[in-house]
């Protein structure tokens, strides 16, 4: 109804005119009001994400305390809750995708930002973004019956049979475990790792690499001497974001990890994570205690991602303004 | 200088052997893409046929049946999600390029960004405490609450960066012309950033599109058509989980054919991303 009326009133006399002000004023006041509150709708479910998972995990917060962190035994029949295997199973699987993905992707970054053929940078990027659109729960499937047997039956009999010495490799090999829900990880958090390493990489400024060039280093040199110890804290917060892709990453790896609360040595084994752990047994959860403990689960993950997040996000930004500054 | 040429040598050596290493990394990123389509059209095309768009699930056992309900529901549940978290989304970034004060803003940049780095697992905890626990069962609307959850943040972040390349000058002239601001907003600054904010919102639904682990205990999935959004409903991401864990090997063969048709749909809407974002700056030079 107002909005009509403010259309046609600027030709109407004085005391239109008027209502015409005020109307433009309540529109425009209304206006601010409503994006207010869609701008203010962030600040609200971050303070309902928090509030609803405290208020879920209130008993089992209630009944465990800190032992929850220190408890090593998940056991629904019993009742009794211990979240350490899970945190392990987070740990382990997310740091064999960083030890896998981080050097691949910055070597693509180094790649598609020195090496590469000009021609040849947009298409590679399009499809690393194409990489990262494939769902999560696609990269399960295609682990649990491509990639799992593949590994089961050549890799690992092979990896048991050079390292077998190292406890990392003994065990029976179960093809689901720490080890495959760890490659399938790297996978998919290939693509974040590649492109911010790429971003970063690009806001290294061509004077740097220049300079290197003169005093006669070859290209490998430019790279290590000139790039990559100038954007070292960048790409550091490169794998910062890849970790806590991987450490909130769910369907692939509850499909691929087998469900079993597990600490110990052989990254052969089945295991958990936070996340595959709340996947797997929330519909399942029929106790108070049992449902309340999972969302002290959902509260740790959160926890944990949050501050990953902040400050992967402050390394990189740190790093990518303060080349805006240098160079401008 | 017989020694400084040898050690030229080397240091040449090792330039090549490091940037081969390089191009091998590239490679060996590329590589999963190529090996996962080819596996999907592989194994899931030849289960792909009339029945498996238009049919329902067959009990296990049973060879045939489809994923109609499944890929109807997806698109049920992307078209509320969207319904509710684009124009929250949209209005945000209209708030933070036009209104908001450089503090309000860092502020509500930094929510968003934590925002967007929230397992989607934990969203789906989210829906089922505040819909499916007071409404004592499982809904589309707790699936599609979850969904829009994840949207707001990613569609207001992008809808303020694209609002931002919009010149100051069009503000000018349109208050100039003495049109209010809201109006300056909806008819002239909208419009002309239109490109940007669709492809935004593509982007989001693309992200969006093939979650599973928000709708486990949310949507929960179903084996009929669907026609009350407050019942269990069927999603296409669901019903592969479910079917690809499944110990009948024809499930297997479907769970491979609803990844090949969900991974169409997500590249589908990146691909029209790439037609939309395309003409984005012509409109504003």
């Amino acid at each position: 109804m107002m909005n009509t009326e403010v259309a046609t009133t600027p030709l109407s006399p004085a005391p239109g005119r008027a209502g015409a002000r005020s109307g433009t004023r309540l529109g425009d006041t209304l206006f601010h009001l409503v994006c207010l509150g869609g701008a203010l709708v962030v600040g609200v479910l971050l303070a309902l994400v928090l509030w609803q998972l405290f208020k879920g995990s209130s008993l089992a917060l209630k009944q465990f305390g800190w032992k929850f962190f220190t408890g090593s035994e998940w056991n629904p029949v019993t009742d009794q809750f211990g979240a350490l295997p899970f945190i392990f199973g987070t740990l382990v699987s997310s740091g064999i995708a960083l030890l896998i993905a981080v050097p691949l992707g910055i070597g693509t970054a180094i790649y598609l930002t020195d090496l590469a053929p000009v021609k040849l940078r947009q298409p590679m990027t399009s499809l690393i973004e194409m990489l990262a659109a494939v769902p999560s729960v696609v990269w399960g499937l295609w682990g649990l019956f491509v990639l799992m047997p593949l590994l089961r039956a050549s890799i690992y009999p092979l990896l048991q049979k050079w390292f077998g010495f190292l406890p990392l490799f003994q065990g029976p090999i179960y093809g689901i475990g720490l080890l495959t829900s760890g490659i399938i990880l790297a996978i998919m958090i290939l693509p974040i790792v590649t492109s911010v390493s790429r971003e970063v990489l690009r806001s290294v400024p061509n004077l740097q690499r220049e300079a290197a060039y003169a005093l006669g280093a070859t290209r490998w040199e430019v790279t290590r001497i000139a790039v990559l110890s100038y954007a070292r804290r960048g790409l550091f917060g490169a794998a910062v974001l890849g970790l806590g892709r991987a450490i909130g990453e769910t369907m692939a790896v509850t499909m691929v990890i087998g469900n079993t609360p597990f600490i110990g040595w052989s990254l052969f084994h089945p295991a958990g994570t936070l996340a595959s752990g709340i996947a797997n047994e929330f519909t399942e959860a029929t106790t108070d205690i049992y449902q309340s403990s999972l969302f002290e689960l959902g509260l740790v993950l959160l926890g944990v991602t949050i501050l990953v997040n902040i400050v992967a996000q402050a390394m990189v930004r740190a790093f990518t303004t303060a080349e805006t500054r240098q160079v401008a | 200088m017989n020694v400084t040429s040898s050690n030229h040598n080397i240091r040449k050596a090792k330039s090549f052997a490091m940037n081969g290493l390089c191009i091998l990394c590239a490679v060996l990123v590329i590589l999963p893409l190529g090996l996962i389509l080819f596996y999907l059209i592989q194994k899931g095309a030849s289960s792909l046929n009339w029945a498996f768009f238009t049919g329902l699930p067959k009990s296990a056992g049973v060879p045939g049946g489809g994923m109609g309900n499944a890929i109807v529901g997806t698109l049920e549940l992307l078209a509320l999600a969207s319904g509710i978290g684009v124009p929250i989304g949209v209005l945000g970034g209209v708030y933070l390029s036009e209104y908001g004060g450089e503090r309000m803003n860092t502020w509500i940049r930094f929510w968003a960004d934590v925002l967007n780095g929230v397992p989607s697992i934990v969203w789906g905890m989210v829906a089922y405490a505040l819909v499916v626990l007071p409404m004592k069962g499982f809904s589309a609307w707790a699936g599609a609450l979850a969904l829009a959850f994840i949207m707001i943040p990613l569609v207001l972040r992008t809808t303020e960066e694209v609002l931002a390349l919009v010149p100051r000058s069009y503000r000018e002239a349109a208050l100039a012309l003495g049109l209010p601001q809201w109006k300056t907003i909806v008819r002239i600054i909208l419009p002309t950033a239109r490109r940007g904010i669709i492809t935004g919102i593509l982007l989001a639904m693309g992200r969006v599109a093939g979650e599973t682990a928000p709708l486990l205990f949310t949507a929960l999935g179903n084996d009929y058509w669907n026609k009350n959004l407050s019942k269990p409903i069927a999603a296409l991401p669901l019903e592969i989980f479910n079917y690809s864990i499944s110990p009948y090997d024809d499930w297997n063969r479907q769970a491979w054919a609803g990844a090949l048709v969900l991974v169409a749909m997500t590249f589908c809407l990146s691909l029209s991303v790439r037609l939309f974002s395309t003409g984005r700056f012509q409109k504003n030079t």
